[in-house]
């Protein structure tokens, strides 16, 4: 059998929650999020960074967890869909895609959850073309994402609304 | 001619910074609704919506359980030959690992479907690229992979099959005598008499290519399996009772051993509907002989490769029409290539000929078609199920139909649709009430399609960026064909508890489109109850009944009716007993369920499904009541043509159908969306790439579904005409948006350029050379 | 996951100058390691043949946006986000923009490098050929010292660069002085998002009146290396734009380049559609 390398140990802020992890250096952020983590919300659809289940926000950052490696994680800021949702009250994002039918298999939704936030939190009020754009990196099969839109520009109108 | 209907409308607001997408639902009711209705018609919020918007939603990917390993598959790289050894890299300590092969099977080596030709793990022969052949599990996923390398298996090749045409000349004859897994043969009247008076005849042949399904969640399973207690599967699957009769045959073991449960499905459109069956398999040798709970979850590229795709077809029309455009006779031929073994191919080749003469009325028709074999992994189920490929070669060809009569294609439909009392090419007489002329125009007028005509007319003249409108119509039939639902003898059960809360029990899977919704909607509407005292228990074969396969768009239509039917048989039992009496609240409810329970036993029905008496099909003459009910529509595409780069863009959509009954709007404008987009991809981006009956583009990467970015607005309206045996007269719609799409397509981009389009997908590089001859 | 992921070793050096030194102590043991958006898609597929690397992600020396006079110079850690936020660079420099813009998604854009694209030396990536029209330079760094290359001399050949295996892409320098230049990209993929290359053109031309002062043309997808077109700027260079011109232009565009049947696309549609866009990029400077 071929030479393992040694395991490592990772410091990072999970969803707020100060973490330790153990790892290989080169796992992907993905799999150590679902296993060792056991933040299973995070999807793997695509294992090539094409499809967007997997993101998540590391510092901030929209990315795809399948393509960050472990060793990479050491002192970040990460946020998984288990992150969103604020003690159980759901985000704006999280209740439209509820009620505008955002959401079918929901397999992509996690990944799609965390791109809609990350782009309202850099554009409070985006155009539907906006939307496509900030969307781009996640593939839905289910819904020809038109909800997905609706439900976005909804909770940006929930949003403005409240404010 | 014209009646009302329910509308449901979905209007834009723009503003000047953009398009702001501003959704609104608006019913305008005109003809008078009996009652009014308290959940049906509601856009209910998705049952499990939660957990899928949480994160909570636990797929089989997300399950662990205790003790468990973990399983892959190796598999031939050759497509076809004998297998000569299997061998075992020495490095690798092959004691640790679970090994299975061919001969560790306990019942039959066999994946049970129709017939029993597919091998659940190759034992002498290869038939296919990427065929099962050994199967190993460890602890450790990395380790197990290694393995997975080492394992070499030595073929002797023989000569191998792509093509439907080699499959048809018997180039080589690679299943059965002749190639041929099924034909049928149709006829209405008397086709031959119609061509010496014919006006006009029109020829031509069309191609569609084989389509991934592409749900994001890839195929897995968990298994359980001992000896002792037999086998139990956990995974992402459409049809429990498929993988239960599978399993069944593959150990031995009787009904009551084997165990199918289906786990939070993301994404199935057919992908799921037969290869399951395989997979569990699978995971369940591996837990036989190891003891240990398995896993096998395929990565991207696996599920790409051996999994199941849309068949490739070849059709081939000969039509007769007189001066006026009127159809005289139809002589259709079609063919499917479905791979190396037969899996659904008959049932495919069935419904892709019932459809291939579209909703038209034709008094001579005849139709032979046939599904073939290739050296291909087996093509099988994806929604629309071999309709969206007769479907597009007839939309495509009366389009040129009505270029040879000289008058347009709307007028050549209009003079050629069924009306309601005419008879459907395979012999069916239509019953209800159907009036494709009235949506054909409201699908012309809400897509604005005479004035862009004339509009892209001009401006194309003076771009290089061509525009163009065109548009599909179609029918859909719901529902298993003909005597299907019968054989099938589906059966929906309902139990409540003491407190009142009702629970179904239904075979049907929730995978996206919405069942457990639709059925909590239509429990609760026929109880008078909210939707939040229904729970729909997840399919479980030890628990819940048999409801057939979720498929042919039948789940709301006949499993809904099930539904429907053990509800009202519930209030029934309360009502005969006197301990309710209507209008009731829900605390009433719930107090006479428990009065029931403890004064007469359980409280519950199980309803069987009931084959219409009315309904006739002969399976001998391929004649009679294909279906007992029908989805009507007519699809606008809008697209732009690049002649500088020959890509294509559509820029607007409408979508116009007639359901029934909706019993959810975003759930069914959500079906019509993403069964678009799915269309989209059929017609212009997803192209697999075949080198010698391997998928070669077998990533995200280079196998491309469209983004958000290549999806145009959809815009969807809904017509209704209450079907009286669907739940509150619904029908089925989840594959209608599969058929008319592509072709509304192709025929904007033959008015845009002028290209004769005759394949899909149709790709830049077709394109680009198709461009250039018609400038020339 | 096709890889057996513990037989990789990833360290994080604290400074490029540890990184080097590592770098040159044991020569091709270590490569850098960025953002991972193309090795870790190797490693997914089984692909990745080498073992061990040094993340260069943090390093402040390899980060950061400069600008003097002269030049404007990106830390080969610049991500393809970080590059569209720039607003000189959207400003003078539009065309790596729009290329950073069009490739891969916001996540890979958020990870994926210049300083990485460069040393993938995929010929089909989408901010090379803008980097070829603005004359880039790349500084190479080792522990023995630092030299400057044009970025048009590091290829030798198909994803073989000019780089030394104790060596690293430090920057990447682009020259100022093209705002007034008539700018030009188009990538023709597979979709419009997400999508790798079938072909993807750069062009920047300066008019003095209707006579190409200077130009430069570049082009993705349809070589075994992202090449300039220089006969074919030689042929426009100093000539009023012609409809003949024009197509002499397409005739000697279609002698430089070789494009391939592959499983994207085909070798005649990249040829056409070269030349196309050629023919698109003159209209553009003509009018």
């Amino acid at each position: 059998m071929p030479e393992a390398t040694r395991k490592i140990q990772v410091q990072c802020q999970i969803n707020g929650q100060a973490v330790t992890l153990d790892a290989y250096p080169m796992a992907r952020l993905l799999d150590v999020l679902r296993e060792q983590a056991g933040l299973t919300g995070t999807k793997e659809g695509c294992g090539e960074g094409e499809c967007g289940a997997c993101a998540v926000e590391l510092d901030g950052a929209l990315v795809n967890s399948c393509l960050v490696p472990f060793a990479q994680a050491n002192g970040t800021t990460i946020r998984t869909i288990e992150g969103v949702a604020d003690h159980g009250r759901l985000a704006a994002v999280q209740q439209a895609f509820l009620t505008y039918g955002g959401a079918q298999c929901g397999i992509c939704t996690p990944g799609m959850i965390l791109a809609a936030v990350n782009l309202l939190a850099r554009n409070a009020q985006p155009t539907e073309t906006e939307i496509r754009e900030g969307l781009a990196g996640n593939l839905c099969r289910c819904t020809g994402y038109t909800k997905i839109f609706e439900s976005v520009l909804e909770a940006c109108r929930a949003t403005r609304t409240l404010a | 001619m014209c009646f009302a209907a329910n509308l449901k409308q979905v209007r834009y607001n723009r503003t000047k910074s953009g398009t702001a997408l501003h959704s609104r639902y608006r019913t305008m009711t005109t003809e008078h609704q009996p009652t009014e209705l308290q959940q049906i018609g509601k856009s209910i919020p998705r049952k499990e919506g939660r957990g899928k918007v949480t994160g909570s939603a636990r797929y089989v990917d997300d399950l662990t359980f205790p003790d468990m390993i973990y399983g892959v598959t190796v598999r031939s790289s050759a497509s076809r030959g004998k297998i000569l050894g299997i061998h075992f890299d020495k490095q690798i300590p092959w004691d640790q690992f679970t090994i299975v092969m061919a001969k560790d099977i306990p019942g039959k080596n066999c994946v049970a479907l129709l017939i029993e030709d597919q091998p659940c793990l190759a034992d002498e022969i290869v038939n296919h690229p990427e065929e099962a052949v050994v199967l190993l599990a460890h602890p450790d996923k990395y380790l197990l992979e290694v393995a997975r390398q080492g394992v070499r298996i030595e073929t002797e090749t023989l000569p191998a099959i792509y093509t439907i045409e080699d499959s048809l000349s018997r180039k080589q004859v690679i299943w059965g005598d002749d190639n041929i897994f099924k034909s049928y043969h149709m006829e209405k009247g008397n086709v031959d008499s119609a061509w010496d008076t014919a006006h006009f005849i029109v020829e031509g042949e069309y191609e569609t290519g084989a389509q991934e399904q592409l749900y994001i969640e890839p195929q897995g399973m968990i298994a359980r399996a001992d000896p002792a207690e037999g086998v139990a599967v956990w995974g992402s699957l459409q049809c429990p009772y498929y993988v239960h009769k599978a399993l069944v045959r593959l150990f031995g073991l009787p009904k009551e051993q084997i165990r199918v449960v289906q786990t939070e499905t993301g994404g199935g459109f057919g992908g799921k509907e037969e290869y399951p069956s395989m997979i569990a398999g699978h995971a369940a040798l591996l837990a036989w002989k190891s003891g240990k709970a398995v896993k096998i979850i395929y990565d991207r590229a696996e599920d790409m490769v051996a999994t199941t795709k849309r068949h490739p077809s070849l059709t081939r029309h000969r039509t007769a029409v007189t001066r006026a455009g009127k159809l005289m006779a139809m002589e259709i031929d079609f063919t499917i290539d479905g791979g190396a073994y037969e899996t659904l191919s008959p049932v495919v080749l069935s419904r892709g000929t019932i459809h291939a003469a579209g909703p038209y009325e034709c008094p001579n028709v005849r139709i032979r078609s046939r599904a073939v074999a290739t050296n291909a992994p087996p093509h099988g189920a994806f929604r629309g199920f071999g309709a969206p490929q007769s479907v597009f070669a007839l939309e495509r060809h009366l389009d040129r139909v009505a270029g040879v009569v000289g008058i347009s294609p709307e007028e050549l439909r209009r003079r050629n649709f069924i009306q309601q009392g005419q008879t459907l090419a395979f012999g069916q007489v239509v019953h209800e009430r159907v009036d494709m002329h009235h949506l054909l125009d409201r699908a012309l007028e809400l897509s604005g399609y005479h004035e862009k005509q004339k509009q892209f007319q001009e401006d194309n003249l003076r771009s290089s960026i061509k525009r163009g409108i065109g548009f599909a119509s179609f029918l859909h039939g719901a529902g298993f064909t003909g005597s299907g639902e019968e054989y099938l003898a589906s059966e929906a059960l309902i139990k409540v508890t003491r407190d009142g809360q009702v629970c179904v029990l239904a075979g049907s899977t929730e995978m996206g489109q919405g069942t457990n919704t639709v059925f909590a909607q239509i429990a609760a509407e026929a109880l008078a109850l909210e939707c939040e005292q229904i729970e729909i228990l997840q399919p479980d074969t030890a628990l819940v009944p048999n409801s057939g396969p979720t498929v042919a768009s039948r789940t709301t239509m006949i499993v809904g009716k099930l539904v429907e039917s053990a509800a009202l048989t519930v209030k029934q039992l309360l009502l005969e007993r006197s301990l309710l009496k209507e209008p009731y609240s829900a605390k009433e409810f719930s107090s006479a369920c428990r009065q029931y329970i403890e004064n007469f036993g359980a409280l519950e029905s199980l309803v069987k499904y009931q084959h219409p008496k009315d309904l006739h099909w002969d399976d001998g003459k391929y004649q009679g009541d294909a279906y007992g009910a029908y989805a009507w529509a007519v699809y606008v595409a809008e697209v732009s043509v690049d002649t500088r780069t020959a890509e294509v863009r559509v820029q607007d959509f409408v979508a116009v159908q007639e359901v029934g009954k909706v019993i959810n709007p975003v759930l069914a404008a959500g079906q019509i969306e993403g069964g678009v987009a799915q269309g989209i991809g059929f017609a212009l981006y997803e192209n697999v790439v075949w080198q010698e009956g391997r998928m070669i583009n077998g990533q995200m990467t280079n196998y491309i579904m469209p983004t958000s970015m290549d999806i145009p607005p959809i815009h969807v309206f809904f017509e209704e005409l209450p079907y009286s045996r669907g739940p509150a007269g619904a029908k089925g719609i989840g594959e209608l948006p599969l058929d008319g799409t592509a072709p509304a397509i192709a025929n904007a981009i033959a008015h845009a350029t002028g290209v004769d389009i005759r394949q899909i997908p149709i790709t830049p590089e077709k394109l680009i050379d198709m461009l250039e001859s018609v400038h020339a | 996951m096709r890889s057996y992921v513990p037989g990789y070793e990833m360290q994080a050096p604290r400074s490029l100058a540890e990184t080097l030194e590592r770098m040159a102590r044991e020569p091709g043991l270590w490569k850098p390691f960025a953002g991972g958006t193309d090795l870790m898609v190797l490693l997914e597929a089984g692909k990745l043949a080498h073992k061990n690397f040094l993340s260069v992600w943090k390093l402040r020396e390899l980060r950061g946006i400069e600008t003097t006079p002269e030049y404007v110079t990106l830390g080969a850690v610049t991500s393809y986000s970080e590059i569209r936020r720039h607003e000189l660079l959207a400003c003078e420099f539009p065309l790596l923009c729009r290329a950073a813009a069009e490739t891969g998604s916001i996540a890979t854009q958020n990870r994926g490098t210049i300083g990485g694209n460069i040393a993938n030396a995929s010929p089909a990536a989408d901010s090379p050929p803008a980097l070829l029209v603005y004359d880039a330079e790349l500084e190479l760094v080792s522990a023995s010292g630092t030299r400057w290359l044009p970025y048009q001399s590091f290829w030798k050949g198909y994803k073989q660069i000019e780089l030394r295996n104790d060596e690293l892409i430090r920057a990447i320098r682009l020259p100022r002085g093209k705002n007034g230049w008539v700018h030009f990209y188009r990538k023709v993929g597979t979709r419009r998002a997400q999508a790798i290359s079938k072909v993807c053109f750069a062009g920047a031309a300066r008019m003095e009146a209707r006579r190409i002062a200077d130009v430069r043309i570049a082009l993705g997808s349809v070589a075994p290396t992202v090449l300039r077109a220089v006969e074919t700027e030689k042929m426009l260079r100093g000539e009023q734009l012609t409809p003949t011109i024009a197509q002499a232009a397409q005739e000697s565009l279609a002698r430089e380049i070789t494009p391939i049947d592959d499983m994207r696309s085909t070798a005649r549609y990249r040829l056409r559609v070269s030349q196309n866009l050629l023919a698109e990029f003159c209209e553009r400077i003509a009018a």
